[in-house]
């Protein structure tokens, strides 16, 4: 094949230069004393410290969240994959679209919608529970599916079939058996949940107070109010905290994958 | 089967625990917000039809979301071709490189492009080095017409790399063989194999332009779209029966693309 097509490198290179500038600029903005004069007025470590102790408790937050969030959807999701897959008529079908509504909807309106029933409740309204609420709904489609394709496939119902005619019950075979074989699903679909979660922000901005503020609340805040050095010492620390965390999240589930995939 | 009941109360149980959560914690509360509008008058519905400058904000969401998605297509498709050719020197290297933002909220792409090109951005600074003036595009249409691109392209960039590399080639060579030159091979031996990626793009990157908040809030635009004129009427009017008119429409908007595309597909456009 023909490697060598210009017009697509050089978009390719465009891309690349808009893709990564942004993250260069604002990584080393978080570093410069004062980001107008640039190189020229120094380096400084001020801002990553005072973002560290100011907002530390949001980045807490945003991981208690994600990690209930995915645990939440795992203990109701799960079963409710195996249902769907093993009940194929034409309501299983539209209550697997109903579930998947949150997502086509924009947060916007969930998160009115939550506020409007709920909003009254005030140690509810107040709490991350009312927050975790929301990305659960939102993310639940996404753990449901995954599961459910991996309860459908036949070697599966085999499986299934040759433990209930050893006599074990529903629940040894559910939780000794089956839950087994798709966990690799689970833990792929506790991925993107955990993403998701952790990046929300439309629903989030609705749901949040002042009390109870996540990781992207807090930046949208930092960026709306504060100077420019402590906007990008935030974004930093985004990038410091989550995005190792999520590489070694995707290393697990790429190792459960290989160890116990078929 | 011989306990085909018992078979049926056990899956029945299984699906209660999401169907209560789902009940209590969406459908119970959408039904609230469908009902909302009402209370001011059947009208307040078609707001976004009826009152000019929600007509307005409706157009101007429409536009934008359609070139976003008309821009996001060609570049990703380009990036996602180029990705694909077997000869490119590190091209994993660069495709994690491209897809390292798919984690990221909108409030930090918005950020971004504040950082490119707001009163104190990288763009001003180059064009003042030059001396055309302290160039600043991140406050209006440009600023989110890049920041709704710079968020939809990793997905894209994604999914054709990954169609691109599992295409076949032999029908690539025919027409090569055949004496057809770059824009023919493109046309007939690309683009038909990747129209079921190209569909369910579309589908997304609109529907995800089309609700994009944490973007346009960041950004404080002076375009005003959809997702920011619902805020407004809810936080600094509380005009709650509007906000949730508003939504609705958007909601209903939203929902009808992603579900008219994949029934055009035939598949379900994966989310």
């Amino acid at each position: 094949m023909n490697s060598r097509s210009p017009i697509l490198a050089t978009l390719t290179a465009t891309v690349l230069l808009f893709m990564i500038s942004p993250m260069v600029l604002s990584i080393t903005a978080a570093f410069l004393q004062q980001y107008s004069r640039g190189l020229a007025s120094g380096l400084t470590l001020e801002w990553v410290v005072h973002v560290f102790s100011q907002y530390g408790s949001t980045v807490y937050a945003s991981i208690l969240i994600a990690t209930s969030c995915v645990i939440g959807n795992a203990l109701i999701g799960v079963p409710c994959a195996y249902a769907l897959a093993r009940a194929r008529g034409r309501w299983a079908r539209s209550f697997e679209e109903i579930l998947t509504l949150p997502v086509a909807v924009p947060g916007l309106a969930t998160g009115l919608a939550l506020i409007l029933t709920y909003g009254e409740w005030r140690d509810f309204r107040q709490s991350y529970a009312f927050i975790l609420v929301g990305h659960m709904v939102f993310t639940l489609p996404f753990m449901v599916r995954t599961v459910s394709a991996a309860f459908q496939r036949a070697e599966i119902a085999s499986i299934e079939e040759a433990a209930r005619s050893l006599g074990a019950g529903f629940m040894t075979r559910f939780l000794t058996v089956l839950v087994p074989v798709v966990l690799p699903s689970i833990v792929a679909g506790g991925l993107m949940v955990f993403t998701l979660s952790i990046g929300e922000f439309n629903l989030t901005w609705l749901l949040h107070t002042p009390l109870t503020r996540t990781l992207p609340v807090g930046l949208a805040d930092s960026y709306a109010s504060m100077r420019i050095e402590i906007g990008s010492a935030y974004t930093l620390m985004f990038f410091i905290v989550v995005l190792p965390l999520l590489w070694l999240l995707n290393v697990v589930a790429n190792l459960v994958q290989k160890r116990y995939g078929t | 089967m011989s306990s085909g009941s018992v078979a049926q109360r056990v899956l029945t149980a299984c699906l209660m625990p999401v169907a209560i959560f789902f009940m209590a914690f969406w459908l119970l509360p959408i039904t609230r917000l469908i009902a909302l509008p009402a209370a001011k008058g059947w009208e307040t519905y078609f707001a976004i039809l009826t009152d000019p400058r929600y007509a307005a904000s409706l157009i101007n969401t429409l536009l934008l979301s359609l070139v976003v998605t008309a821009a996001t297509l060609m570049l990703g498709l380009a990036v996602g071709l180029y990705l694909a050719k077997p000869k490119v020197l590190g091209r994993r290297f660069l495709l994690s490189l491209l897809t390292l933002p798919l984690s990221f909220p909108g409030v930090v792409v918005g950020f971004f492009i504040i950082l490119l090109g707001g009163r104190q951005g990288a763009v001003a600074d180059l064009f003042e080095s030059v001396g055309l003036g302290r160039v600043t595009f991140a406050y209006g249409l440009t600023g989110l017409f890049l920041a709704y691109l710079y968020f939809s392209l990793p997905r894209v960039i994604a999914s054709y790399t990954a169609a691109a590399q599992g295409m076949d080639r032999s029908l690539e060579e025919a027409a090569r063989s055949l004496g057809a030159n770059r824009f023919q091979v493109l046309w007939d031996a690309w683009l038909p194999q990747l129209l079921p990626t190209t569909a369910a793009c579309a589908a997304i990157v609109f529907a995800t332009s089309m609700g994009a908040f944490g973007t346009a809030f960041t950004l404080a635009s002076k375009f005003e779209v959809l997702p920011i004129t619902i805020y407004n009427e809810f936080t600094n009017y509380a005009n709650f029966p509007l906000a949730a008119s508003l939504s609705l429409s958007l909601g209903l908007l939203t929902w009808l693309s992603l579900f008219l595309m994949g029934r055009w597909t035939g598949g379900r456009v994966a989310l």
